[in-house]
């Protein structure tokens, strides 16, 4: 928006031009409008070239280089290393610029492939051919010369190259169908259509000579939004002005089928197009142990300041004796003394800051993007999740979240397609109190439609034979449901089955499938829409004919549909379907009481239900209405608005005809997920659009509620006889005397049978109690209602609008436990609560793939939901709080014995180790393992994961990475540390031995020096932090067999290769034998043993006392595995099959 | 903060047409392999350490720990160590003069001898250290200020010694040879030992000083320039010798076999010490039969040629006599600290035999929780 308003700022300058800031006007195929007309400016736009490539061959490195350094951490590298090169520094800047120039080349590599991927992907988009239509004839062109303006001919199954505005098709009534798979996934088609006046200039010459205007808006990035206008000039001076929307425009991306070809002319090009709008970056989400990895970074980051600040310090202190600073054996040189004191202060400030960098390691970012990512690979390939029917399996599209899976809080679950099927069953329809049942379907065969009704109540007299056959008609004529005469066509479809058994319905909404096929089993048979007519097959195997003069199309804030039609015989009907609340307050007569009954008796059943109405219109009012229409579509600004004005008029006075149930099946294991997520100690809440009687009987069904949980409903029925307040603060009330009851027994250690509480609020409810009163008290509402919830297992919120989702879904997260939420949905109306939530799950389900595609995961049903959070989300945050906690761990374990020895070497800043071993400790000797672990670590097995839920609860609030064990975790390392530096220190102490003797060839006395001291304690230092991590395994696979080993022997290797030769190419030799001659010492082979079980003793020791004294529900379960496996897999199976039956 | 920097993701909003969605493509439209990998079903070895697992490792790692510290402990008691301080910081010691005249331009060497009896007498080989307290040799000025290469008979290094020789690389425009503080500052002292027989009369004890360097470091790391049998004179022509030193780097010994830098007191001596005191290994004494001990019982005088300079930083100079055993010398610390590792791990395995005990039980008959 930013960027558009910009630019509009922009051109209004350089063309000072005021008319066309929101507008542009495109003059179609560039020819001037007849004079008189506004004054023909050209105008510059963009050309259609596509640019989604972020460098060109002669950027790539600087700016590469620079977006690299802009992140924080490769920064903080790169001025680590620039100290290094700049100031006598005690470690080679290879040991910092080595491990950085790896990480940047990899990254560098990476993503100059994925660019040059998007190199060659633009380039064939922008090379591909396009024809377009100049003075008559058709041209082609390459796809990125297109201007706007310019006419297009697009054939069949070709995508369109930039948005147009269908001029004309090779269809007679000027409709062409598309898919816009590519876009937002939705494979059915979607019917656009021409303006009327233009839908004949369908060959070269006749489009060549069309003059007309477009004037429009500018691009915006709504897929589903656009309006407009074109000006078409005929014969008369006097432009036709008709409304675009956004059933004219065809989007870039989007391919054109079933229709032989179109003219069509562009508007918005190259990235101006709805798609490259639309490929912005989401908000990026961070997963809470992101967060407190940062936090940790923080605590470390002032420990290397502190560290280097106290030993500045203490340096300067030592060295105020002057036969310490400079020795007659150890003079510095010229340049050295004649530098200032602060200068060298400082110099050894950073140098002490060099030398104790490694505590923040480059590695362990690597490491950590690298567990996310390959570890996200897992949910992919579960085979748990794949889907037969849909083909698919579950979807990563980001995998900056995996963890976050394992510490949900809030689920909040939409109704519609994510616990049901969204697979709708036609069940009955009353029409004036009479309930008619199609006989259902037998082994998939419909019995023959006349037959198929069954009376319930009486048999229908005459007299409301009339009625009951209008509504049928009005059934088979209000919907926008399209008949496809192929077979191969994804998405819904159901065969019309008589004669031609390749006709399906399709229809974005399953629900109007549903219903015109219940109406054809009920002998009304909806044929075709020709030439505006819709056709219907009647019962007495007649053709009827009715013009379809409007539809007023279904939207989520009316929740109705109307079209107006002429029958046969020139009457004009008004038929409305709709939500029952959208209908009733507009109905005048019918058997209102009746209906009203069945429809919340359908309800409770869990029905969802719809209402018809009618009414007839005289030609006069059918003129006043086209006249209201039209101009409400033909305004440029605030159509919606206009339009939704419009419809309130027109859509009054009806007459009821009866109402509709269509069954909506819970999904497979919909129950049992959920109950799994209650038993995880996650809060489940269902929000949805659909009214509340419907909604609690899914909630029943799907043991959201049980039989035993108390119903609080915050309601409009129940706020219209109390006030808001006084409601509110009873169930307060309630609320909290159990609380309170339920800690007096918790605490005299009663057993916890407590009542749990539902609660349901409906979206009018909802706004009235976040909504800030006049007297500012709204705040304590907002705090109120918090609480009851807090308190409640299940929370229903019926007839949300989709923003609402999301505010919900923000009130929770900004409650001041700041829990973790996760929203799954499926549909379009999800996303804003799937972008709000920390983390978003989209289900592929049957409304599109909108929700799937803006989500972080997308799986195919929402049983997967268990799996993806009790089995992955379990294991990916074991494994990142273990690869965190222990980076941080090893670090310590790696610098703290640096930091000791200065205090034995005059704090000059000697680094303990060799060169070669500062860089490889985090590159190589310790990487593997902890990356195989945080891959592949399993503490307890799946199915205990699974059939065990509680286990949750043991990871969550973040709970392996609070600050209790992170410090525990510090001071090991500290502990650890200072055993194999004092360890080694006192075997090196003059009051013991220096030397050893060599055993197997002459019995002589070597001298051990300091870099066999900084050996030895490197040694034991790789010994204990490998073998700390080998105690952390819980699951031995041959993997961690071979890396655990494997870079144990890695590291002996190495250390006799670097030792064993003279590098040419150095200029010190100072490990030369040094590891030999160690370990040919027994004393150091003894030591080594000693001092890495001493390192390893209390780790142990704590987690043996902590299992057997304070077990957590995971270790208990750890323990008990082996005997119970086989009865509690009994007993699991015994509770699937009642489940199941149950069910 | 940091991490919320890092991202190895896109972060940017680019069509990924091509490029896909980082860990989506795989599972698009084909159904997952059923690998035991990708499942995540491998074998695997399911460990869990409780008490009952431990104690009996606690058990044993006790009863190998003990009996190896007592062993460690007892060889360590039976190696015999004499000590004596030469430095001459008191007015009673006889070096006192040496040590406060001594000093890096004297001329004269300053000698003095110190007598001092061994009350049991040394079997088998006696090593013979000199010890140097508060000897920063691991100040990092220190420590990096050599040329490697030019101690490894590098020619152009000899001419041309490393820059980290600073200060000490050239004397008189010439380069010196061997650079650095290191080589500048080679221990100097002389050291001879005489046993006074009870009728009086001096012997003098022969020390061998061949094969106290690392054998890797005489005939490897450190080579004369110019090869073994040429005369060193005209090799090192055109060098200087380190400011401090009395003789040039081709006068240290009348051996040729062990003159110029592979001299073995010179290559023990560049070994840096890892710590300010240590003692670095001097001579040794080899058993002479097995009828006599190498040092029997008696008196001894230590005959001591004072060059070096160690009161200006308030050092220390000692003379150690060590025997040694199969594990090296005189080292109590690794005794003690396998018996206490010993004696607790055996502690703990009792205390976890109780708790297990105690607790294992309760919690084998809890309630499965749900």
């Amino acid at each position: 928006m930013d960027f558009s308003m910009l630019r509009n700022l922009i051109s209004r300058y350089c063309v000072g031009e005021e008319n066309w800031v929101d507008n542009r006007t495109v003059y179609i195929g560039h020819r001037e409008p007849p004079p008189g007309a506004e004054a023909y400016i050209p105008q510059r736009y963009p050309d259609n070239r596509i640019v989604s490539s972020k460098y060109t061959f002669w950027n790539f490195i600087p700016k590469n280089l620079f977006e690299q350094f802009r992140r924080i951490a490769n920064f903080y590298f790169l001025i680590i290393f620039l100290v290094q090169l700049i100031i006598d520094t005690p470690t080679s800047p290879i040991t910092s610029g080595l491990p950085l120039f790896f990480v940047i080349t990899v990254t560098a590599i990476k993503q100059g492939y994925e660019d040059w991927l998007r190199h060659k992907a633009d380039n064939t988009v922008n090379r591909c051919p396009v024809h377009v239509i100049q003075h008559g004839k058709v041209v082609r062109k390459q796809s990125c010369r297109l201007q706007v303006g310019d006419i297009v001919l697009v054939k069949e199954d070709e995508t369109f190259p930039c948005d147009l505005i269908v001029l004309s098709t090779s269809r007679q009534d000027g409709t062409c169908f598309v898919t816009t798979a590519s876009l937002d996934g939705e494979s059915s088609h979607k019917t656009y259509y021409a303006v009327q006046e233009t839908k004949a200039f369908n060959t070269e010459e006749e489009v060549d000579t069309l003059r007309a205007t477009i004037e429009c808006e500018q691009p915006q990035p709504d897929l589903y939004k656009f309006v407009g206008r074109i000006n078409i000039y005929l014969d008369g001076n006097e432009p036709i002005a008709r409304p675009l929307g956004s059933e004219n425009v065809l989007l870039r991306g989007a391919t054109l089928k079933n229709t032989e070809y179109i003219y069509a002319v562009a508007i918005y090009t190259g990235m101006e197009t709805k798609m490259a709008l639309n490929y912005q970056s989401k908000s990026q989400k961070r997963s809470a142990v992101e967060k407190s990895m940062n936090a940790f970074l923080v605590i470390y980051l002032c420990i290397l300041i502190s560290k280097a600040l106290i030993n500045t310090v203490l340096k300067y202190l030592w060295q105020g004796d002057p036969g310490r600073d400079e020795p007659w054996y150890n003079g510095k040189t010229q340049s050295e003394r004649q530098r200032h004191v602060l200068i060298r202060a400082f110099t050894d400030f950073l140098a002490f800051m060099v030398l104790f960098n490694y505590i923040i390691p480059v590695s362990m970012y690597v490491t950590v993007e690298m567990q996310k990512f390959l570890g996200s690979y897992f949910i992919s390939w579960d085979e748990e999740m794949f889907d037969e029917e849909l083909g698919e399996g579950a979807l990563v599209n980001t995998s900056d979240l995996n963890e976050e899976l394992g510490q949900v809080e809030y689920v909040f679950t939409d109704k519609t397609g994510t616990l049901t099927e969204n697979n709708m069953e036609f069940i009955e329809c009353c029409v004036d109190g009479l309930v008619y049942v199609p006989l259902s379907v037998c082994n998939g065969q419909i019995l023959p439609g006349a037959s198929g009704i069954d009376v319930i109540d009486s048999s229908p007299e005459p007299a409301k034979k009339e009625n009951e056959e209008l509504f049928f008609r009005a059934l088979c004529l209000c919907h926008t449901v399209q008949v496809k005469e192929e077979e191969t066509v994804d998405g819904i479809k159901r065969g019309i089955n008589q004669g031609k058994g390749t006709s399906f319905y399709i229809s974005s909404s399953p629900d109007e499938v549903a219903l015109v096929e219940g109406m054809k089993r009920l002998g009304f048979t909806y044929l075709r829409l020709k030439d505006s007519h819709m056709e219907i097959l009647n019962r007495k195997e007649e053709i009827e004919r009715f013009e379809l003069l409007e539809v007023l199309n279904f939207d989520s804030v009316r929740r109705r549909m109307s079209v107006i039609v002429r029958s046969g015989t020139g009457q004009y009907y008004l038929f409305c379907k709709g939500a029952d609340s959208a209908i009733f307050p507009r109905v005048v007569s019918g058997k209102v009481e009746q209906i009203r009954a069945r429809v919340q008796h359908n309800a409770v059943e869990g029905l969802r239900t719809l209402c018809v109405a009618y009414k007839m219109l005289s030609p006069a009012e059918y003129e006043e209405v086209c006249h209201l229409l039209t101009s409400a579509k033909l305004a440029l600004h605030a159509r919606e608005k206009k339009l939704a004005e419009a419809y309130d008029v027109i859509e009054k006075n009806f007459i009821l005809l009866g109402a509709t149930a269509v069954e909506d099946r819970l999904q497979d294991q919909a129950a049992d997920t959920i109950e799994s997520l209650h038993k995880a100690g996650m809060k489940v809440w269902v929000l949805t659009g659909d009214k509340m009687e419907t909604a609690a009987a899914t909630c029943y069904a799907s043991r959201l509620f049980r039989r035993s949980t108390q119903i609080l409903e915050l309601t409009t029925k129940r706020t219209e006889e109390q006030s808001l307040h006084d409601v509110l603060f009873e169930l307060s009330r309630t609320v909290l005397r159990q609380r309170r009851s339920m800690l007096r027994e918790s605490l005299s250690g009663l057993s916890n049978d407590f009542q749990d509480y539902g609660l349901i609020i409906d979206g009018a409810t909802l706004s009235a109690v976040l909504k800030p009163s006049e007297d500012g008290s709204s705040g304590s509402y907002k705090e109120i209602f918090l609480d009851i919830c807090r308190n409640c297992s299940a929370v229903l919120c019926c007839r949300m609008a989709p923003l609402q989702k999301a505010q919900i879904v923000k009130l929770i997260k900004a409650s001041k436990e700041r829990p973790i939420t996760l929203g799954i949905g499926d549909g379009a109306n999800d996303v804003s609560m799937i972008l709000e939530a920390h983390v978003g799950i989209g289900i592929m389900g049957k409304e599109g793939r909108h929700a799937a595609r803006n989500s972080d995961y997308a799986i195919p049903k929402f049983k997967h939901l268990k799996k993806i959070l009790l089995v992955h989300g379990h294991y990916y945050y074991i494994r990142i709080a273990e690869l965190v906690q222990y980076f941080f761990y090893k670090n310590v374990c790696f610098i703290f014995p640096q930091f000791l020895y200065q205090f034995f070497c005059g704090f000059s800043q000697q680094p303990l180790y060799d060169t070669a071993y500062l860089t490889l400790y985090n590159i190589s000797f310790t990487s593997l393992p902890i990356l195989l672990y945080s891959l592949i670590e399993q503490h307890v097995s799946m199915d205990i994961l699974k059939r065990d839920p509680s286990l949750y609860r043991d990871i969550s609030k973040n709970s392996l990475l609070c600050w209790r064990i992170f410090i525990y975790w510090t001071f090991l390392g500290v502990f650890d540390a200072a055993v194999f530096f004092f360890g080694i220190y006192f075997l090196f102490d003059d009051a013991t031995f220096t030397s050893n003797g060599q055993l197997m060839t002459t019995n002589t006395q070597m001298m051990f020096g300091n870099w066999t001291f900084g050996a030895l304690v490197f040694t034991v230092l790789v010994f204990t932090v490998t073998l700390k991590l080998a105690l952390d395994t819980h699951y031995w696979t041959w993997i961690n067999h071979f890396v655990i080993w494997g870079s144990l022997l890695f590291y002996v290797v190495f250390s006799l290769l670097w030792g064993g030769i003279i590098w040419p190419f150095l200029n010190y030799q100072r490990m030369y034998y040094v590891f030999m001659q160690m370990l040919s010492s027994g004393p150091a082979w003894l030591s080594i043993v000693l001092l890495v079980s001493v390192s390893l003793l209390p780790d142990v020791l704590k987690k043996v006392l902590c299992r057997a004294l304070w077990p957590t529900t995971t270790e208990h379960i750890q323990t008990k595995r082996q005997c119970l496996a086989v009865e509690r897999s009994a007993i699991f199976m015994l509770s699937q099959t009642s489940s199941s039956i149950g069910f | 903060m940091m991490a919320s920097g890092y991202s190895a993701k896109e972060e940017d909003g680019h069509l990924p047409g091509a490029s896909g969605a980082a860990g989506s493509g795989v599972a698009k439209s084909k159904k997952p392999d059923n690998t035991a990998f990708k499942q995540q079903r491998l074998p695997a070895w399911q460990p869990i350490l409780t008490a009952g697992t431990v104690l009996p490792a606690f058990f044993v790692i006790g009863l190998i720990f003990i009996p190896i510290g007592i062993g460690l402990y007892v060889t360590s008691n039976n190696i015999k160590e004499f000590e004596i301080d030469y430095t001459g910081a008191d007015m009673s010691s006889p070096c006192f003069n040496c040590s406060q005249s001594s000093s890096w331009n004297s001329t004269w060497p300053c000698r003095c001898s110190i007598a001092f009896t061994l009350d049991q007498p040394f079997e088998s080989n006696v090593f013979m250290y000199y010890g140097l307290s508060n000897f920063y040799q691991n100040h990092r000025r220190y420590v990096k200020s050599r040329d490697d290469s030019q101690l490894n008979g590098d020619k152009s290094s000899l001419k041309n010694p490393s820059k980290e020789c600073e200060p000490y690389r050239t004397s008189d425009n010439k380069p010196i040879a061997p650079c650095g503080a290191i080589a500048n500052s080679l221990f100097n002292d002389t050291l001879e030992l005489f046993y006074i027989d009870p009728n009086g009369t001096r012997t003098q004890i022969p020390l061998m000083k061949k094969g106290i360097a690392w054998w890797t470091d005489k005939h490897v790391k450190f080579r004369n320039p110019g090869g073994t049998n040429l005369n060193l004179s005209t090799v090192f022509q055109g060098t200087a010798k380190p400011v401090n030193w009395h003789k040039s780097v081709y006068e240290l010994d009348a051996d040729l076999e062990n003159n110029g830098f592979i001299n073995e007191d010179f290559i023990v001596w560049m070994r840096t010490a890892a710590l300010p005191t240590f003692r670095k290994l001097y001579r040794i004494i080899q058993k002479k039969s097995n009828m006599t001990p190498t040092l029997p019982r008696g008196n001894y005088t230590l005959d001591i040629t004072y060059n070096y300079p160690v009161l200006s930083f308030e050092g220390r100079k000692r003379m150690i006599l060590s025997t040694i055993s199969w594990m090296g010398g005189k080292n109590p610390f690794l005794g003690l600290a396998y018996i206490t590792v010993g004696s607790v791990c055996f502690f703990l395995g009792v205390v976890l035999l109780i708790i297990h005990h105690k607790y294992g039980n309760r919690n084998n008959s809890a309630d499965i929780p749900n």
